[in-house]
């Protein structure tokens, strides 16, 4: 009752990346791909770890992952990687007061300095660059 | 006695033709109803309201309210996004009911709730306690011992320089859209929230001011400045260019010795 009351949007409203513009998809983005990538180490650590166990083990592990649905999944995780770390230096720059505009005067319609086009072309080159660094990962993997 | 003839040409026409009014169109306006008192569920109520091309949504909910449905609840003042008062939810967006054209939504659907991450108090209107009990945490005056006028003393001199620095972060009208949208008061309803971070960082910047080691350390807190991601959703819909996000950002700076 209390939560209701409260009209909090919640974790559906947190993850909605429409609405307000490509900083809040980009804020999306880094999320997934931060956790994205800590599912990924995890079941790397998991992965790796069966050759402890000896030859066969690791060839039965193998055997699961040297395979399309893995090489696929390999391919997510270079895209997620690429893109976390092109705008995770973007975020820890902007987040130290840089490259957010300078206070002035605000005219109308009123643009915010901080949503500058420096900011919009940093996500957007980590975009692209993960994409172009999966095409090249998916060129290797399935490639002969 | 002198008689005055008027000359032709200036006689005034007795029946100009009035310019044409513009035939208004009809919109539908779906009105979020809830009363919490009686625990009683959100629905939508839907109303025909005539509009013009400036019509805005305020006067649409005005128009119910005065010809269809009285006990609609709505918050307003000064119809001219200076009170701050009418910040809705419009269309899935916060904004501001009377400084939002329905000719700008580009829909003949318009839907109106309350403010998301506020207590609905009934239908449309929020409360706003938490947003103005956080904004006076931040300490929103000058601190300055010398700050009283006493014999002798002179007003404090500042460039132009000295004010652009926070002169646009003190054109905030507490309407509550940049805490309504920021996906951390989504979910974590101890945050400070961008207006007021946005406030603590007016007052830091300005050079009469002696408070900023107070207020770093009011921000500085498990749900204060770090839990934004500059994700920019505050500064997207703030309707008078105040640009919380850059505010938090440069405050950030001087907690991370960036600058001074
Ligand atoms: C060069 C490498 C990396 C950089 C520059 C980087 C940068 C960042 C930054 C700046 C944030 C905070 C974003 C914000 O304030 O919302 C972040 C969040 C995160 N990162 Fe990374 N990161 C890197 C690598 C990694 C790796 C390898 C992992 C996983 C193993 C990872 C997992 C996460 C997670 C889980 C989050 C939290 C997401 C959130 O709360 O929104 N990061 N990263
Ligand atoms: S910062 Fe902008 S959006 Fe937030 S309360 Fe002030 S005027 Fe409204
Ligand atoms: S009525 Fe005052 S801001 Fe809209």
């Amino acid at each position: 009752m209390a939560e209701r009351l409260s009209n909090r949007e919640g974790i559906r409203g947190m993850i909605n990346p429409t609405r307000y513009g490509i900083l809040r998809v980009a804020y999306w983005l880094q999320r997934l791909s931060g956790l994205g990538l800590l599912a990924y180490l995890i079941g790397h650590i998991y992965e790796t770890s069966t050759i402890l166990n000896g030859k066969t083990a690791w060839a039965n592990m193998l055997s699961l992952t040297e395979t399309p649905g893995g090489h696929i999944v390999l391919v997510i995780v270079i895209g997620m990687c690429v893109f976390h770390t092109g705008n995770g230096i973007r975020v820890m720059i902007s987040e130290g007061g840089k490259g957010v505009g300078k206070p002035g005067q605000p005219e109308y319609p009123y643009r915010a300095s901080s949503l500058n086009s420096k900011q919009r072309l940093c996500i957007w080159v980590s975009i692209a660059l993960a994409a172009l660094a999966m095409m090249y990962g998916a060129g290797v993997l399935f490639g002969n | 006695m002198a008689t005055v003839t008027v000359p032709e040409e200036k006689k005034i026409d007795e029946s100009p033709a009035a310019p044409a009014e513009p035939k208004p169109t009809t919109i539908t306006l779906r009105i979020s109803r809830v009363n919490p008192s009686e625990n009683a569920e959100a629905k939508f109520e839907e109303f025909k309201v005539p509009v013009q091309k400036w019509t805005t949504v305020l006067e649409t909910i005005l128009h119910v309210k005065e010809k269809l449905d009285h006990s609609v609840a709505v918050r307003y003042s000064c119809r001219q996004a200076s009170c701050g008062s009418c910040g809705m939810k419009i269309n899935g967006k916060p904004r501001l009911a009377c400084y939002t054209k329905i000719s700008e939504l580009e829909s003949n659907v318009v839907t109106v709730e309350p403010m998301n991450n506020f207590q609905i108090i009934r239908d449309l209107a929020v409360n706003f306690e938490q947003l103005f009990s956080t904004h006076k945490k931040m300490k929103p005056f000058i601190i300055n011992e010398e700050s009283e006028v006493q014999p002798g003393t002179k007003e404090f001199i500042q460039t132009p320089q000295d004010l652009e620095k926070f002169l646009q972060f003190s054109y905030c009208i507490k309407c509550g859209l940049c805490n309504s949208a920021c996906p951390t008061m989504a979910t974590d309803k101890s945050f400070v929230g961008p207006q007021g971070l946005a406030q603590a960082y007016r007052y830091t910047a300005d050079n009469r001011d002696k408070g900023k080691e107070d207020r770093l350390k009011i921000v500085d807190q498990s749900h204060g400045i770090w839990r934004c991601h500059f994700a920019g959703s505050c500064s997207n819909v703030c309707p008078k260019g105040v640009d919380p996000a850059m505010a938090i950002q440069l405050l950030r700076g001087y907690l991370l010795g960036f600058r001074k």
